[in-house]
């Protein structure tokens, strides 16, 4: 699960991870309201404005239609209101949102941290996630702040520092230590710096996350490390033990047809295809839509109805692809182990009839158990559906379908 | 011979009295799958299906011998099952549930470290040797007993291959689901090497997805271990998106390794017969084979 930047930031405060400390606000006048709180608790006529999306590049990024970027310095609170009323309720572009970008609905107005000090501001990089080959958490640390880590890795990989952790043990002080001294920490900036590694990780492992990205971690001029951004992935599987994490999920960063069909219990993935799909488990949901586009179409979509396809989930599944006006023609392939072909023919039957006129050809290719009362179920409903149940006989037919598009 | 399990195993189920583990033993004991049992904490003394019911695992390894086990329990309890599992001496663990937590892998893993036992799974449809035993939830009609055997990351994937095989006229030996999840028991290099050292697999088709490094891993050891057995590979996700999760909690594109297109140039470069579409992985086992 995705969170804000704000969320983030929440739970990493909750670990004594020091942060750039901010509020959030869903208005201009609210926006305001926290800059003027913020600059009188840091005696600063300077707060940055950042708009809270799911999606990186926000600095860069730039509103539709507009000149304002996602994340701007204001100098006053005249300036505060004007970007807060540029942000919100505006479709921000950056190159992660791809061209259509995300509406911006809140704003967190926060310190500014690059006051000039004693020392030299320093931007760095942290970041902790899993090492699938090692089956452990890696922290990754790389002087270049503000850069993409892959970037990073490519071009000079001497840059990042690594540390493996041991389960069994946890982060040790050594490991923090090294990681502190590798990103040329000294004196009192270091002693920070290894409190901020530690506290980072036990935040990581206690909140059951699967991505932690600090990007900038700031050394401020006054020696004080601080996370300026905060991008926090939770593992959705053990969101049954977090509770308060799971309220974080803001379903209008989603697209409303994964909602609903989150909803439904229905694993689907909105993709820009022209040939909707609906299919028995993950695998072989993904080597269906590989087929779609081998046999000249696009897939409009991933979907897993999961082991229990009956009546109610194929028909939820046909609303939810119909939805989708790209979708030009569906493919519906069931695997049938558990799951009685027959069953699943007589579902698509009832669920085509409870849904009316289905404007787009349909394929239906049912193999295993029971597939040939399920393909005779299906040819004789009299409905446009057409039936196959060799796997390269549904991708003929997929072939035929798209060329008469 | 076989690898994992045979008629000889002596299968108990964890989570056994549960709807799902009552349905899929009674469906693997119809098959001639040797359950000896199954463990339900506080139900031990009980019989279900004709089977005694122990408290504990190491109750099963010593009153019935058993020496498989699989894993039906809910995700929250599953890597503790796994880990008495392992502790009680059982030699290959199959675990079903999906949903477990990385965090609790991770710690299984390192639990494991060391120990006798092999996990297979979770998130996997579990481990079939046609025509002697089922310890796991796949159809077993579609299986005919042959001589290739199958390793895979997908469930409905397997029996599409398994069906193709069979229509083929090949059969198979044992079919191996390793799972979906990003940290799993038994790798896709671990499980192609147990089938490459079975005298009676001639062939082998290895089944991946995107995500991680695990097919590249197999295909370079395939290549350095000389090429032994013909082997026919697919890798699921072509038209995967970058950064999407695609159902199973490992499917998914992070840098441009883990896409399917470079694990197939991958696959390819090592010798493995690639195919672009999963309906033809019988037609290709069947060229490979020279028939």
């Amino acid at each position: 699960m995705n969170i804000h930047e704000y969320q983030g930031k929440e739970i990493l405060k909750r670990y004594g991870v020091r942060i750039q400390e901010g509020i959030v606000a869903e208005s201009p006048e609210k926006a305001v309201e926290a800059a003027k709180l913020i600059m009188a608790q840091t005696n600063s006529k300077f707060v940055v404005v950042k708009s809270q999306i799911h999606a990186g590049g926000r600095g860069k990024g730039q509103i539709k239609g507009g000149t304002q970027r996602g994340v701007a310095l204001a100098k006053s609170v005249d300036d505060v209101r004007d970007i807060a009323k540029n942000l919100i309720g505006n479709v921000l572009v950056t190159i992660q949102t791809g061209p259509e970008g995300k509406k911006v609905n809140k704003v967190l107005v926060a310190q500014d941290v690059y006051y000039p000090g004693e020392s030299e501001v320093k931007e760095m990089y942290i970041g902790i996630l899993l090492d699938r080959a090692k089956a452990c958490n890696v922290i990754m640390a790389s002087t270049e702040g503000g850069m993409d880590i892959e970037e990073v890795a490519e071009h000079t990989p001497e840059k990042i520092v690594k540390e493996w952790i041991d389960p069994a043990v946890g982060l040790q002080p050594f490991q923090a230590r090294k990681i502190a001294f590798g990103l040329g920490m000294t004196g009192e900036a270091f002693k920070e710096m290894v409190k901020f590694v530690t506290n980072l990780y036990k935040a990581y492992v206690e909140t059951d996350a699967s991505m932690f990205e600090i990007n900038p971690v700031l050394k401020t001029s006054d020696n004080k490390i601080m996370a300026v951004d905060a991008k926090v992935n939770i593992d959705d599987n053990a969101l049954y033990r977090h509770a308060d994490l799971a309220n974080y999920r803001d379903v209008t960063e989603e697209d409303p047809l994964e909602v609903e069909a989150s909803a439904n219990d229905l694993n689907y993935v909105k993709l820009d295809g022209n040939v909707g799909c609906m299919v028995n488990g993950a695998g072989l949901a993904m080597a269906t839509m590989d087929i779609i586009k081998l046999s000249g179409g696009e897939p409009a979509n991933f979907l897993d109805v999961g082991g229990g396809a009956n009546a109610k989930t194929v028909e939820a599944g046909f609303r939810i692809i119909l939805k989708d006006p790209n979708v030009k023609a569906i493919l519906i392939n069931i695997f049938g182990g558990i799951v009685r072909c027959d069953r699943v023919a007589t579902g698509v039957v009832e669920a085509y009839k409870a849904i009316g006129n289905i404007p787009v050809p349909i394929i239906v290719r049912l193999q295993g158990t029971n597939a040939a009362e399920g393909a005779r179920i299906i040819d004789e409903s009299g409905l446009k559906v057409q039936s196959a149940v060799a796997l390269s006989e549904a991708a003929e037919k997929v072939r035929a379908v798209v060329a008469a598009l | 011979m076989s690898v994992l399990v045979n008629k000889d195993s002596k299968v108990i189920v964890q989570g056994f009295t549960g709807s799902e583990g009552s349905f899929h033993a009674q469906q693997m004991i119809e098959y001639g799958t040797n359950v000896v049992g199954g463990v339900t904490p506080g139900k031990g003394g009980q019989s279900h299906l004709d089977r005694p019911v122990f408290n504990t695992v190491r109750e099963a390894v010593e009153k019935a011998g058993a020496d498989t086990s699989i894993i039906f329990v809910p995700p929250a309890f599953a890597a503790d099952a796994i880990m008495e599992a392992t502790d009680a001496g059982i030699k290959v663990i199959i675990c079903i549930t999906e949903g477990i937590p990385t965090e609790d892998m991770v710690g299984v893993k390192a639990f494991m470290k060391g120990k006798a036992a092999r996990l297979i799974g979770p998130n996997c449809p579990g481990v079939m040797t046609a025509g002697e035993c089922k310890v796991g939830i796949m159809p077993a009609f579609i299986f005919q007993k042959g001589k290739v055997g199958i390793v895979s990351k997908s469930g409905t994937l397997t029996y599409e291959a398994v069906d193709q095989l069979t229509k083929a006229g090949l059969g198979q030996t044992t079919a191996i689901g390793i799972g979906g999840d990003p940290i799993i028991g038994t790798t896709t290099k671990e499980a192609v090497e147990l089938l490459m050292n079975d005298p009676e697999t001639e062939a082998i088709v290895m089944i991946g997805e995107i995500g991680g490094g695990m097919e590249a891993e197999a295909a370079r050891w395939i290549k350095a271990d000389g090429n032994r057995k013909p082997v026919v590979g697919f890798i699921a996700g072509q038209t995967a998106p970058k950064g999407r999760r695609m159902g199973h909690a490992g499917a998914i594109v992070g840098g441009a390794d883990d896409t399917a297109a470079a694990k197939m140039a991958i696959m390819r470069e090592c010798g493995i017969h690639v195919v672009e579409s999963p309906a033809m992985i019988g037609d290709t086992m069947l060229k490979a084979l020279g028939k």
